[in-house]
């Protein structure tokens, strides 16, 4: 008997067929990735084989084996032997996958207690702290007795890890393991899933990231709308991939370009900004400690560092949302975080903003048309206001069709051109965009990248991009800072700091990308 | 072969189409017979018939007749328009206020904050009835007084769900997007804060109405509100209570409608929150 | 961002915050007093006459006596002073109608409203689990949330009465009049109960739901735990939680509650001496009550604090992620 075996999978709610038909298999201590964009039914795919299903589903197979066994015809007592002792999961974001209520120890034991009885309460601890160990948590009796919001992104996620494995299940269903962790942070959880699957774990990874899982995959299955499209061996998927779909996952990976621009006077500039905030137990933390910059017209400055590097509180303080404790900004060589909110308001037009989470960046209540028309009221008399935004529609690739939905009722991707046609409303000249495509899928992201880019090359808008995402930035910086706890580590020319990092941290962020990821 | 794999999980049931329709409907009804009562019955309220006094439910008198020979039904209609009379205007009154002391609540500087939560804090401190008990007290018996201890009794919830949202706007991006684009704060305040808020407090009041009713027959029955002859809920309940063992209906019918009255709110409000929730991002 | 000295838990952060809590609770007792002197002063007409009620015929010394006792002559700053100043030493006044200590009067009657709410909160707790155990499947969920609605809607004055009206009527199993024995208790604490019964088991059950339907729960039946460990060791804590922020409106609705049943039932307790009083305009044990009523609702708020930091761990600490 094979030890994972899918066959027509076929799932459905109501009418609408959700999973049609999808067939894959894994060998014991092998790694199956399958990729996909949101949407594509990897997740439902994934949680058949710990026999979980959304509610009011319908699922039919010719064959399901799971971890040797013949799970086709179980019912939920039947799936209860089989989850945490054979096959084991991980979700994505340890903060909520972890009962955060309960001692790590706790969750960590649950396995043990479900399914081995038997065992004395010191007995069951030892195995504890063995498991934390074995995820390469430090001072596991420690971390045992906290909570999981008392334990930082990645330690939370080996934390959550170790629950699945604490039984010893021979299958790993890993979905989105790494996606809410910082980037260097993710790269050494999934060297530590490599490692597992080394010492014999069978692991099936699920990912919207190609690039990510090329890392420890031996194979690798590509799904859309339901279906696996292409399944190969992970190196021949990457150098040859057949279906269309898997190259257009494979070039929507951002890469670098190699043309530079040098720019011209300097628009928005920095100097020895401090801001600090106040944090609990009444001391304060210094989100920005002593940060210089400068933009120069029609280029490009990227903004990159982890969660906590203080990246986006320089953004609203360069927007003049906030002011800085000490130092300034400059709006083209005139003041501008040290101006009255009166004064600077009729000058705002110059420098707009983009977010990532654009769903709480529109009014539930407005459509797409007042959204626009809120901004271009600023500037148009009535009369001319739908003219603009329609121009301002087709600027970023929408179309009049859009004007009555709600924000709600748009794709991310078109949420976000939105954001965008709103912000050109003013004809900025400057544009900052905060994790402008975090939020998307890697399609769409390119897409979204691609349109930015493209009105800087037409209009010679000047972006400031603040993201966490080495390749992001790579792709559409002339210039970077590198931030990390509130200071600039390292700064100067994309091609520069790329190729040869100086900094250790620059060098330890351009570690944990992907190999084949950006090449400047 | 087919396979039936996972749990079934419940979800808790929500007041779905049919149900908001039906209570609507009735509200609808109650809302008629306050404006023409005439259109459900023909009996005078309070004209006292002593040789009917008593009588059992029947065609004739579909809800009895009372000690003084009145027909209940008639009575329960007429009454109607006291208790949405107080309702709404209790929960409108309430409503208002508690929006306006929220709102500022959440938009100006930390002390005034700090001074109107505590302020809300002590009077949520005190259940909604007893706060109404305490008012009357201090304004003697009457409808009028049921308005205000009623209104007053239901400000401080409305207003602390008012200063959360308040906050939870002030705070969102579409609040920033306009402080970036140069809309003058009065306006995105006015545009935004204000709607935003509103929304959740109509919701509430859907469903304070229904409690601003049973509270105001609660009163009533007391005692503290409308007097005699007038046809107030509460007060038919209260003439019933000696008769339970003889003239049941005459407690019965009138606080079946108070109830029925409530549920339609309860039901409404929730159906509405719940389509609130579903649009609101 | 850097922080200051890591620390793994913030010393003395209970205890300040206790301390403040503590200090909230005289804010309220204050801020009741002083609500009741501003009353007292808005009365219109004499307070004089208005507490002597209106029956009273008394000599103009016994009412400049009451004058002096109530400062009434004084300038209104010395006035509240006094009356602070009475309060603090336990004074409650003393109420002219009933001719009897305030302290007396509450002192009386506070045992059988007690009696009346905590059997109450009793019959309440049983019948919400019992309703929470009783919906399993999709069918019985909806009954027991309509007889949940029916439970909280229905006007606690008028449950009552047809509770009468069934069980003492018609059916004869409950005494009319009685009042002194258990088995008169039974029928005013199930109507009192009602109401509050219904409230804690929608939101239990929506708790459970709630926390059955999140991330964490999906991990938990992914180990391999059954229904009764997810129920009992996860969504269990959860669910109270949301529920323990409840307390403070239960008791409110049972103590409010307390003086629609005790008048349906004609029963002696707090509840129909507050309506005799508020009817009479007996103002000292009015605001004796309004006082009492303020501290025990501060106490409870504060106990409900406690209660709720003890039970979610992610409030406990000033404890910062390292």
């Amino acid at each position: 008997m094979s030890f994972v075996s899918v066959r027509n999978l076929r799932v459905r709610f109501g009418q609408r067929t959700v999973i049609d038909g999808v067939s894959f298999d894994i060998a014991p201590g092998e790694c199956l990735a399958i990729v996909g964009e949101s949407g594509s039914g990897k997740t439902i795919t994934a949680r058949t084989l710990l026999g979980l299903a959304p509610d009011g589903a319908d699922i039919s197979t010719d064959e399901l084996i799971v971890a040797g066994v013949d799970a086709s015809a179980y019912t939920d007592a039947n799936w209860r032997s089989v989850r945490g002792r054979l096959v084991g999961l991980v979700s994505q974001d340890a903060l909520v996958s972890l009962d955060p209520m309960r001692r790590i120890a706790s969750e960590v034991a649950e396995p043990i207690e479900v399914h081995e009885g038997g065992f004395s309460r010191s007995e069951v601890g030892t195995r504890v702290l063995r498991m934390l160990a074995d995820v390469s948590i430090p001072s596991p009796e420690t971390r045992a007795r906290q909570y999981p919001h008392e334990l930082s992104g990645g330690l939370r996620q080996r934390a959550l890890i170790a629950s699945a494995l604490a039984a010893a299940p021979v299958l790993l269903v890993a979905d989105e393991p790494t996606t809410a962790l910082d980037a260097t942070v993710q790269s050494k959880v999934l060297k530590l899933l490599g490692s597992l699957k080394e010492s014999g774990l069978a692991l099936l990874l699920v990912s919207h990231d190609l690039a990510l899982v090329a890392q420890i995959a031996d194979r690798i299955a590509v799904m859309q709308h339901g279906r696996i499209v292409e399944t190969a061996a992970a190196a021949d998927l990457l150098a040859n991939p057949t279906h269309p779909y898997t190259r257009a996952l494979l070039d929507a990976v951002p890469t670098s370009h190699a043309v530079r621009r040098d720019g011209g006077e300097i628009v928005l500039a920095a100097r020895s900004l401090v801001k600090q905030y106040p944090a609990p137990g009444r001391s304060t933390t210094l989100a920005l400690d002593d940060v210089s910059l400068e933009l120069r017209a029609g280029t490009t400055l990227g903004i990159v560092g982890e969660s906590g590097s203080g990246k986006s509180t320089l953004g609203r303080l360069l927007l003049a949302i906030e002011p800085p404790d000490s130092g300034e900004v400059l709006l083209r060589g005139g003041p501008w975080s040290s101006l009255a909110e009166s004064t600077r308001r009729r000058k705002r037009g110059g420098i707009q903003l983009i977010e990532q989470d654009p769903a709480s960046s529109f009014d539930p209540r407005f459509t797409v048309r007042r959204i626009l028309d809120e901004a271009v009221a600023i500037t148009d008399a009535r009369a001319t206001r739908p003219a603009r935004i329609l121009e301002l529609l087709e600027q970023v690739g929408l179309s009049a069709v859009h004007l009555a939905r709600r924000g709600h009722e748009l794709s991310g991707g078109q949420r976000q051109r939105v954001a965008i046609a709103r912000a050109l409303a003013r004809r900025p000249s400057i544009l900052v965009c905060d994790e402008p495509v975090s939020a998307l899928d890697v399609q769409v992201q390119a897409q979204v990248l691609a349109l930015l880019e493209n009105l800087q090359a037409r209009t010679g808008l000047s972006l400031v991009v603040i993201s966490h995402d080495l390749a992001v930035i790579a792709q559409l910086s002339d210039t970077v800072l590198v931030m990390r706890d509130g200071v600039v580590v390292e700064s100067g020319e994309a091609s520069e700091v790329l190729a040869n990092p100086k900094h250790p941290f620059t060098r330890e962020l351009l570690d944990s990308l992907p190999a084949g990821r950006i090449l400047p | 072969m087919t396979v039936t794999l996972g749990r079934t999980r419940l979800r808790p049931p929500r007041a779905g189409l049919a149900g908001a329709i039906t209570a609507s409907a009735f509200l609808l009804v109650l809302g008629v017979a306050a404006v023409a009562p005439t259109l459900f019955t023909h009996a005078d309220p309070i004209q006292t018939q002593v040789l009917q006094a008593l009588r059992a439910p029947s065609l004739e008198h579909p809800f009895g007749t009372d000690q003084t020979g009145r027909d209940v039904f008639a009575r329960v209609v007429y009454g109607a328009r006291y208790s949405l009379a107080i309702g709404v205007l209790a929960t409108t009154i309430a409503m208002t206020a508690g929006l306006l002391v929220g709102t500022l609540a959440g938009l100006a500087p930390r002390l005034i904050d700090s001074a109107i939560s505590r302020v809300i804090e002590v009077l949520m401190s005190f259940p909604e009835f007893l706060l109404a008990l305490l008012v009357i007290a201090i304004l003697g018996p009457g409808p009028v007084s049921l308005v205000i201890a009623i209104s007053l009794a239901a400000v401080p919830v409305y207003a602390r769900v008012a200063r959360v949202q308040t906050f939870t706007v002030r705070r969102s991006g579409y609040v920033r997007a306009a402080l970036v684009l140069g809309v003058p704060r009065w306006r995105s305040v006015l545009r935004h804060v204000v709607p935003n808020t509103l929304g959740p407090l109509l919701v509430m009041a859907t469903i304070g109405f229904g409690t601003a009713i049973a509270s105001a027959a609660g009163l009533s029955f007391l005692g503290l509100g409308p007097q005699p002859p007038t046809p107030e809920w509460g007060l038919i309940l209260s003439e019933g209570r000696n008769f339970l063992g003889t003239a049941w209906w005459i407690a019965v019918f009138p606080g079946l409608v108070v109830t029925v009255t409530v549920i339609s709110a309860s039901v409404l409000g929730r159906f509405l929150r719940a389509r609130g929730e579903g649009t609101a991002a | 961002m850097r922080l200051g000295p890591s620390k793994r838990r913030v010393p003395g952060a209970s205890a300040r915050w206790l301390l403040g809590r503590l200090g909230g609770l005289l804010l309220v007792v204050w801020g009741a007093a002083t609500a009741g002197f501003l009353a007292l002063t808005l009365i219109p007409g004499d307070p004089v006459d208005v507490m002597l009620g209106v029956q009273a015929q008394v000599s103009e010394q016994v009412k400049a006596q009451i004058r002096a006792d109530w400062g009434l002559d004084d300038p209104p700053l010395a006035r509240y002073l006094h009356y602070l100043g009475r309060l603090a030493t336990g004074d409650l006044g003393e109420s002219y109608q009933l001719r009897q200590g305030v302290s007396s009067v509450i002192g009386e009657q506070l045992p059988a409203t007690l009696q009346l709410t905590l059997l109450a909160l009793a019959f309440a707790l049983s019948l919400a689990a019992i309703a929470t155990l009783a919906a399993r499947g999709r069918r019985s969920t909806r009954i027991v949330s309509l007889v949940e609605l029916t439970a909280v809607s229905s006007p606690t004055f008028w449950t009552g009465l047809v509770l009468i009206a069934v069980f003492v009527f018609q059916l004869g199993w409950f005494p009319i009049a009685e009042t002194g024995s258990l088995r008169a208790l039974v029928l005013p604490a199930l109507t009192l109960a009602l109401p509050v019964a219904g409230i804690i088991s929608q939101v239990l059950r929506q708790g459970l739901d709630a926390a059955s339907a999140r991330p964490f729960a999906t991990t938990a039946i992914a180990r391999g735990v059954g229904d009764g460990r997810l129920l009992f060791r996860h969504t269990l804590r959860h669910a109270a939680a949301d529920s323990v922020t409840l307390v403070g409106y239960l008791v409110g609705t049972l103590i409010g509650g307390a003086v629609l049943v005790e008048t349906v039932f004609a029963r002696p307790g707090l509840g129909r001496v507050t309506l005799r009083a508020i009817i009479d305009r007996d103002l000292p044990v009015v605001l004796g009550i309004i006082l009492l009523a303020a501290v025990t609702f501060a106490l409870i708020n504060l106990t409900v604090d406690v209660l709720y930091r003890l039970i979610d761990p992610r409030l406990r600490t000033g404890s910062v992620a390292t």
